[in-house]
Order: C-alpha cells, then sequence, then structure tokens
C-alpha cells in the first residue's frame, strides 16, 4: 500500500519498506492519540475546582509499571525483527546482479555500465533486472539515494561500497546527493531512467567509441601505466602475482584478503601493505590514476586467472596453497615450503566485501 | 525597599565586579540565563533565514555557500552554546544546590569558571562567524572538514572545545554536590526528580565531553599539520570520526532532553498536586537512559559501510533506549489521575512537552528500524524527529521551567494571560513547522538542500509560515519577562502552592538560600500524604 506524502513504489523492496512504515505510522497515531485522549480526559475530569485542594496521593502500582515497560518493549522487538530483517534484504543482492560502477565527487555522479557505456548524473536500468552499485568516491562523502526505491548508500573515499535494487517500473526518478559534500551539494543531483529491457539495450549499444566494456579498459590501463612490468606470473618477477579473492600474506605476518578495498590500497598507498617476500619498491599512482580507472583495473585483475602456472613447481617462490574447489588444490600444494614470497590462499567467502 | 527588609541574592550588592566575580551559584545561574539567550537568538535568526530562503525551489536570497554556512551556524549555536548548557547551566545552577537543602554548589570557583569558560568558547564561536562562519554542518563530518572545507573549521572547532570543558567543570559539580553535599534526611530517594535528571545528565557530560574534545583535536591536527588520520588520501578512515563524533553527539542529545524531563516531572507534580507516579521507575529510568545513550552511537551510521550485524546491534540498544523514555511519558500521564490539576502557564508548557516528546520519540523508532532508517537517513524527516525532540522536547521544558521558577528566581509573577497565549502560539508555531518535514522527509527531500525540487514547494512553505509563527511565540516571553522584572507583582515565596524546598524559602532567595540548614525533610511530592497519609504499594 503506498500511503500519501510517499514517492513512487519503483523497486521490488519499495513496496515492503512502505509496509513497515505503514505499522509504525498506525503505532505513533495510536500511542500519541492514547496519551492526547487520557491527558483530555484527566484534565477535564480532574480540574482543580477549589484554590486549596489537595487530592489523595494514588497508590503505586508495580504491576501497572511492568506492563507498560514490557508492552512497550514487546512491540519495539517487533519493530526491530522486521527492520532487521528487510534491511538485511536491502543489502544481500542477488548473486546475478549486473555491476554498474558509480563515481562520486564533488559534485557529479559518474556512472559506468559493464558493457562500456558512460553517464553523468543520469542513471538507465532495465525493469526487472537486479543491479549492483560499486561506488567509491574521488574527494568527500556522498551518498547515493533513490527515493523511488527506498535505497541509499553513502559513497565514501578510500573504500568501495554496494547497494542493489530490482527496479520494477519504467520511469524516470530522482537521484540525490543525501550526504552533505560542500557547497553544490544541493545540485548533486539527477535523474534514474527506468527502461523496457529492449529499449535498454538499444540505448545501451548508443555508446561512444571510447566507451570499451570496462575489463578491456582496464586491461589497457594495466599496459598502459606498464603493471605488467613487475606484476608477472614469473617466480623472478618484482612484484608479487595478482590473485583476486586470495589471502595474502603480509611481511608483518598478518594474512589479509586480497578484495577490491586492499587492490585499491596497493595502488594508490603501496607502502601501507607490503607482501611477504617482496620489496616496498613500487610507485604510488595517487593522483596519476582516476577512481574510475582505479575500478577498471581492478575489475581487469578479477579476469585473471591466479593460477596461470607459468611457475616451476620447485620454485618456491609462489606458493599456493588452495581450499577453493573450483580448482584442484593438489597439483601445485607444497606442503612444508612456507613463507615464500607471494603466498596466496584462496578466499573461502566472497561475501567479505559488502558491508565493510 | 527599606533597609529592614533582609537581602536577598539580586539586590546584596549591585556593582558590576559583584555579578562577574559572584561566586553564588544564583547569580551564575543568571549571568548564564543571560548568555545562552543571546545565543538562543543568534541561533534563531540563522534558522529564519533558512526558512526564508526555503520558501521557494531555487535559490532566492543567499549564495549556496552562504545558505551552506547558516545551517551550520544554526546547528553549531543551538546545540553547543544554547541547548546544552540551557537547563543544566541556568535551571540546574540556581535550583539543584536550593533542591538538596544546601547553600551553593561544591565548587564555586569551578562554576564560575565554567561560565567563563563558556563566554571565551563563545567569544571563539561568535569571532567564527564574523570572520565567515563555517560550512561543514554541525556533524563537521571528515573529510570534509579536515581537508576540502575552506571556512573557519578550525576557529570554530576551537570554540566548541573550549566550551566543552565548561561542560566537564558543570557536571563535575553537580556529581560532588549531589554525593556530598545534601542536607541532612535528604536521601536519594528523598531528591526531586530535576535533581536525578541533572545528576544522570551531569554523568554524560563528564563521561562524553572529552572524547568530542578529542576528536576536535584530531580534526585540527589534520587540518592545520596534516597528520593522517581521517583522510583516506593521507591513509585515514572517514568514518572513524563519525564514530568518535556520535560517542560523544548521540549521549549529547540526553544532556539535552533529560534535564527537560526532570523539569517537566516537576511541572505535572506541582500542577496536579500530586506525587509524582512511579517516582523510583521515573529516577531510574533517567540512569537507564544516560548509559543506555552511550551504546548506541552506530543508529547514525547504518549506511555508512558499517558492518551489518554491528548495525543490528546498534539497532537493537536504539529501541531499549525508547523504553525508558516511554516508562517517563506513561508516568506523567498516570500522576494526572484523580488530581487536581490547574492549567497555569507552565503547566501548558509540560503538556507540550508529553505531546511532541512522544510525536518525537515515536519517530525515532522509524529511524532505528534500519530498514527504514535506509530510506529516511539525511531527509527532513531525520530534521523533524530531531527537532521534535530537540525544539519540542528540551525548549518546551527549558520555557516551561522557566515559567515555573521565574517568580523564584526574580520575585516577581509575569501577565499570565500573555504568557498562556505564547505557549499557544509556540505549540502551534512547532507543529506547522515541523510537521511538514516528516511528510518531505519519507518523500525524499534530502536535509541540508540550497534548492530543491518544486514537488517540495507546499510543504516548505507551511514550515516557513510555521518558523514566524514560532518566533513570534519565543520573542514574547522575552519581552514579558524583562517586562516583569520591573512591572511585575511579587510573587511571594510559593505562588503556585507547589512542594520541595525551593518553594520554602523568600523569592528571590537570600544569598545563602537557606538560614538554617534544612532539617525534616520529607518527600518532595508529599500533596496530599499529611492529610491522607502515605500511599502503599499495589502489587
Amino acid at each position: 500500500m503506498r500511503l500519501p506524502f510517499s514517492p513512487e513504489q519503483a523497486s521490488s523492496l519499495a513496496p515492503e519498506v512502505d509496509n513497515l512504515y505503514l505499522y509504525l505510522v498506525a503505532l505513533t497515531f495510536f500511542f500519541t492519540s492514547l496519551i492526547f485522549i487520557l491527558i483530555v480526559i484527566f484534565s477535564v475530569k480532574y480540574r482543580r475546582r477549589h484554590e486549596d485542594e489537595e487530592p489523595a496521593p494514588n497508590h503505586l502500582s508495580v504491576w501497572l509499571e511492568i506492563s507498560w515497560s514490557v508492552i512497550p518493549f514487546i512491540i519495539a522487538m517487533t519493530i526491530f525483527f522486521w527492520g532487521t530483517v528487510l534491511f538485511f534484504k536491502q543489502f544481500s543482492p542477488p548473486a546475478n546482479a549486473d555491476e554498474i560502477f558509480v563515481v562520486g565527487k564533488q559534485w557529479m555522479w559518474k556512472i559506468q555500465h559493464p558493457e562500456g557505456r558512460r553517464e553523468i548524473n543520469e542513471l538507465h536500468l532495465p525493469v526487472g533486472r537486479a543491479v549492483r552499485l560499486k561506488m567509491t568516491s574521488e574527494d568527500v562523502i556522498h551518498s547515493f539515494y533513490i527515493p523511488a526505491f527506498r535505497a541509499k548508500m553513502d559513497v565514501v573515499p578510500g573504500r568501495y561500497t554496494e547497494q542493489w535494487f530490482l527496479p520494477t517500473k519504467a520511469g524516470r526518478y530522482h537521484l540525490f546527493c543525501a550526504e552533505y559534500c560542500g557547497t553544490n551539494h544541493s545540485r548533486m543531483t539527477g535523474w534514474v531512467t527506468v527502461m523496457e529491457p529492449e529499449d535498454y539495450e538499444k540505448w545501451l549499444e548508443n555508446k561512444q567509441a571510447s566507451d570499451l566494456p570496462v575489463e578491456t579498459s582496464g586491461a589497457q590501463l594495466f599496459k598502459k601505466h606498464r603493471c605488467d612490468t613487475c606484476h608477472t606470473p614469473s617466480p623472478t618477477a618484482l612484484g608479487p602475482r595478482l590473485a583476486y579473492g586470495t589471502h595474502v600474506t603480509l611481511a608483518d605476518g598478518r594474512k589479509v584478503l586480497a578484495d577490491e578495498k586492499f587492490l585499491r590500497e596497493s595502488i594508490v598507498l603501496p607502502a601501507a601493505k607490503i607482501t611477504a617476500g617482496y620489496s616496498p619498491i613500487m610507485p604510488t599512482y595517487q593522483g596519476q590514476i582516476s577512481e574510475e580507472e582505479i575500478m577498471q583495473i581492478i575489475q581487469y585483475i578479477k579476469t585473471m586467472d591466479p593460477n596461470a602456472a607459468e611457475t616451476p613447481p620447485s620454485v618456491p617462490a609462489a606458493v599456493i596453497k588452495l581450499g577453493n574447489d573450483t580448482v584442484d588444490s593438489a597439483q601445485t600444494q607444497q606442503p612444508g615450503m612456507d613463507a615464500g614470497p607471494g603466498i596466496v590462499e584462496a578466499a573461502s567467502d566472497g561475501t567479505s566485501l559488502s558491508q565493510q | 525597599m527599606s533597609d529592614a527588609a533582609p537581602k536577598n541574592y539580586l539586590n546584596v550588592s549591585s556593582t558590576v565586579a559583584s555579578w562577574l566575580l559572584t561566586l553564588d551559584h544564583k547569580r551564575i545561574a543568571i549571568l548564564y540565563l543571560i548568555s545562552v539567550t543571546i545565543f538562543f537568538f543568534i541561533g534563531g535568526a540563522f534558522a529564519v533565514a533558512i526558512r526564508l530562503e526555503l520558501l521557494t525551489p531555487p535559490g532566492d536570497f543567499f549564495l549556496s555557500e552562504t545558505y551552506n554556512r547558516m545551517f551550520t551556524m544554526h546547528g553549531i549555536v543551538m546545540v553547543f552554546f544554547f541547548l546544552i548548557p540551557s537547563i543544566p547551566a541556568v535551571l540546574g545552577n540556581f535550583l539543584l544546590p536550593i533542591m538538596i537543602g544546601a547553600k551553593d554548589l561544591a565548587f564555586p570557583r569551578i562554576n564560575l569558571g565554567s561560565w567563563y569558560v563558556y563566554v571565551i568558547g563563545g567569544a571563539f564561536t561568535v569571532t567564527a562567524i564574523v570572520m565567515g562562519g563555517v560550512d561543514t554542518g554541525w556533524t563537521f563530518y571528515t573529510p570534509y572538514s579536515s581537508t576540502y572545507s575552506n571556512s573557519a573549521v578550525t576557529l570554530t572547532a576551537l570554540g566548541v572545545f573550549i566550551t566543552g570543558f565548561s561542560s566537564i567543570m558543570t557536571g563535575l559539580n553537580f556529581v560532588v554536590t549531589v554525593h556530598k553535599m545534601r542536607a541532612p534526611g535528604m536521601t536519594w530517594f528523598r531528591m526531586p526528580l530535576f535533581v536525578w535528571a541533572m545528576y544522570a545528565t551531569s554523568l554524560i557530560m563528564l563521561l562524553g565531553t572529552p572524547v568530542i574534545a578529542i576528536t576536535i583535536l584530531l580534526v585540527f591536527a589534520e587540518r592545520a599539520l596534516g597528520f593522517g588520520i581521517f583522510d583516506p588520501a593521507l591513509g585515514g578512515d572517514p568514518v572513524l570520526f563519525q564514530h568518535l563524533f556520535w560517542f560523544y553527539s548521540h549521549p549529547a542529545v540526553y544532556i539535552m532532553i533529560l534535564p527537560s524531563m526532570g523539569v517537566i516531572s516537576e511541572i505535572i507534580a506541582a500542577f496536579s498536586r500530586k506525587k509524582i507516579f512511579g517516582y523510583k521507575f521515573i529516577a531510574a529510568s533517567s540512569m537507564a537512559i544516560a548509559i543506555l545513550g552511550f551504546l548506541v552511537w552506530g543508529h547514525h551510521m547504518f549506511v555508512t559501510s558499517q558492518s551489518m550485524y554491528a548495525g543490528m546491534v546498534f539497532s537493537f540498544i536504539s529501541f531499549l533506549v525508547a523504553i525508558p523514555s516511554a516508562i517517563k511519558v506513561f508516568n506523567w500521564t498516570a500522576t494526572l489521575y484523580k488530581g487536581s490539576i490547574s492549567f497555569q502557564t507552565p503547566m501548558l508548557y509540560a503538556f507540550g512537552f508529553i505531546g511532541l516528546f512522544t510525536i518525537g520519540g515515536l519517530t525515532g523508532l522509524f529511524l532505528s528500524a534500519m530498514a527504514i532508517d535506509v530510506h529516511v537517513h539525511d531527509t527532513y524527516f531525520v530534521v523533524a524527529h530531531f527537532h521534535y525532540i530537540m525544539v519540542g522536547g528540551a525548549i518546551m521544558g527549558y520555557l516551561g521551567g522557566l515559567h515555573y521558577w521565574w517568580p523564584k528566581m526574580t520575585g516577581k509573577l509575569y501577565p499570565e494571560g500573555l504568557s498562556k497565549l505564547s505557549a499557544g502560539i509556540v505549540f502551534i508555531g512547532f507543529n506547522l513547522t515541523f510537521f511538514p518535514q516528516f511528510l518531505a522527509g519519507y518523500m525524499g527531500m534530502p536535509r541540508r538542500y540550497h534548492m530543491y525540487s518544486p514537488e517540495f514547494q507546499v510543504l516548505n512553505v507551511m514550515s516557513s509560515c510555521g518558523a514566524s509563527i514560532l518566533a513570534l511565540g519565543y520573542l514574547l516571553p522575552l519581552a514579558y519577562f524583562l517586562w516583569s522584572l520591573k512591572f511585575g507583582r511579587d510573587a511571594g515565596p510559593n505562588p503556585w502552592g507547589a512542594r520541595g524546598l525551593e518553594w520554602e524559602i523568600s523569592s528571590p532567595p537570600s544569598p545563602h538560600n537557606f538560614d538554617e540548614t534544612p532539617t525534616g525533610i520529607e518527600d518532595p511530592y508529599n500533596y496530599g500524604v499529611h492529610k491522607y497519609g502515605v500511599p502503599k504499594e499495589h502489587k
């Protein structure tokens, strides 16, 4: 049910959020009226009739106190469970969601579709297909807010955040920056256009020649910035092998997951985490590569096969421990050889990216 | 006044030095009253300008830069220089020692010092306003505040930092006073609920304020000295700031609302001539709010990339903290039952408080429910919610308290009809200003927007009309309070027929409150007790 003074319900979860909202509005109305009516009744009935009136004290009723503590608590818990279950839905994207890349900067939204088409302050989406936004900021914190989808997520510099939704209704909806970001915050707005799938396909095709698929751009950048000089699968490589989603042992003994945040940090602040066995020789690319380009490079790195073994098994340079069922672990496992450079271990969970 | 009449704290001496160097808690309360009133009207002027600009969707009167500075200064002035000190430093300072039968606070010099610290902090902030102001929002979110903003962040932050020490000094003074200065026979459960509320508030001030001080120093270190703490470009974490900021600033909401709840407990008892219903439950709920309030900061950060599981815990505790507030509202309402209710001005404010706080509290549940918060976070829904708590709650309580104790503080009565009228104007103006903002928020209007989409205009026009009514409602008390100082009738020691130690001494009180330490202390709300006996507890 859609209440007056609420935006269009244009995503799969919007009606569910509105139902919870309706429940809360009803509770608010009930309790406010209850208190109001009691005050009015008492005020009329027990108004002071002469100046020196002094009524008898009320007896304290412990049961009354307990009941008006326990009943609100139970009601609060119903809201808590409903709100929490729905929230987990709001932030658990389906596995088949299409990925779209969003970069916020003062004061615009830069968006790229995986097939390559770019847009600014506009987001085109097909009806009926779940999409997942991978977002970051070039400067301050922004927040990507689409009221018609009841969806919002902060866009934070230095990390990737995500949100997803499934548009259900074609139309044009507001896109707002919701986190105050400086002078023209109120102009950091745009439109989300939800289209029928066939219109969307046509729209995607209508792109500039330079709008290459994201991984393709990433591969070009990888070469252009000479990443491939050091990051090769060769055992004598100067840089560690790039293996997305694996665990990396650092020089100080810690193990970290090679996720997008780690890869991004390794590009802009390479000295922050040094892989065990390698020297901190990588220069920083901060200021030389834009956030979009970093996203493209990471997408390219994700396509790399972590086991593209040019590594002779006898060399301990790249011992790979596998816990991943997609690869035969017996082949490359080398028991007893640890602390070699570039030790990687396949991640057992792919979920750790969201909501960090 | 004849020479034979005993001197009171106001006329005991009249030199400027006798005020500026006074160690009397009552005179320090008056110094605070004057200074917080000045800041209230500075903050209010910014609000008027904001509402004027938002009459139409495009920018009409101000540049975005100016608009952003105005809402920032409105927030900073109102939160740090009005709401936080208002009830504790004015009413608390004046009443706390009297209510527990003491001649002064434990540390009179620290008390005076706190006012000077407050004034110095205020001077920094006023200087920052004159030098162009700040545009970070009162929340100072990094890395905008620490790296990107070109406004007077450092100066303002220093102002807030310095003023924090005045809170700490007041809190310390109150805690020690309550522990050590109670008159013989003034047991913990004979303390008025206002004292309990002050005690709970003081604990938050003592424990929370150092955290905001450290946080501000860290912003300063990054901005002025280039230490990488919050800016990711320097290897920092911008979200860390939000954790630190809200660790103080959420409890700070309770610094603003708990004292008001204390005031309301006093007013409801006095104007229904009833022992407050569930005294121990109200006292305990103040303490529960003070403690739980420190554990809910993450509910400001559900969509800040905080872990979902952390969000779940913060959401749960936020629902818990609603319960003690509900208990208070039910107990206040039950106190009216079989009472002798009179509708003098303070009681009208108390009724207004209960209504607005109920709505403010219940809309807090919307924001604690994570799924709804995702949609309404950083919209006008949040703006409406916290104004229902801070203006509808805290300021209604403050005005109610001022009207209740004004005759005690000055010895004068203000005009009853006019003050009732202005209470009505405040209530109507408030609802007209802030209720439409709930609707605009759910429709999706983000907060801190200088320009907005045309579909929000009707609601914004209503809000701006309400604000002008509200402004009138705030100017009237200023006028008739000042009028009453010269022309008001003498109040006598107890114009309301209320109980409590403060009503047993003269109005205005003598410099040392009590000529002799009060004895035979009874329950602070023993209405009807002498006539009908002590009420029993029903199981």
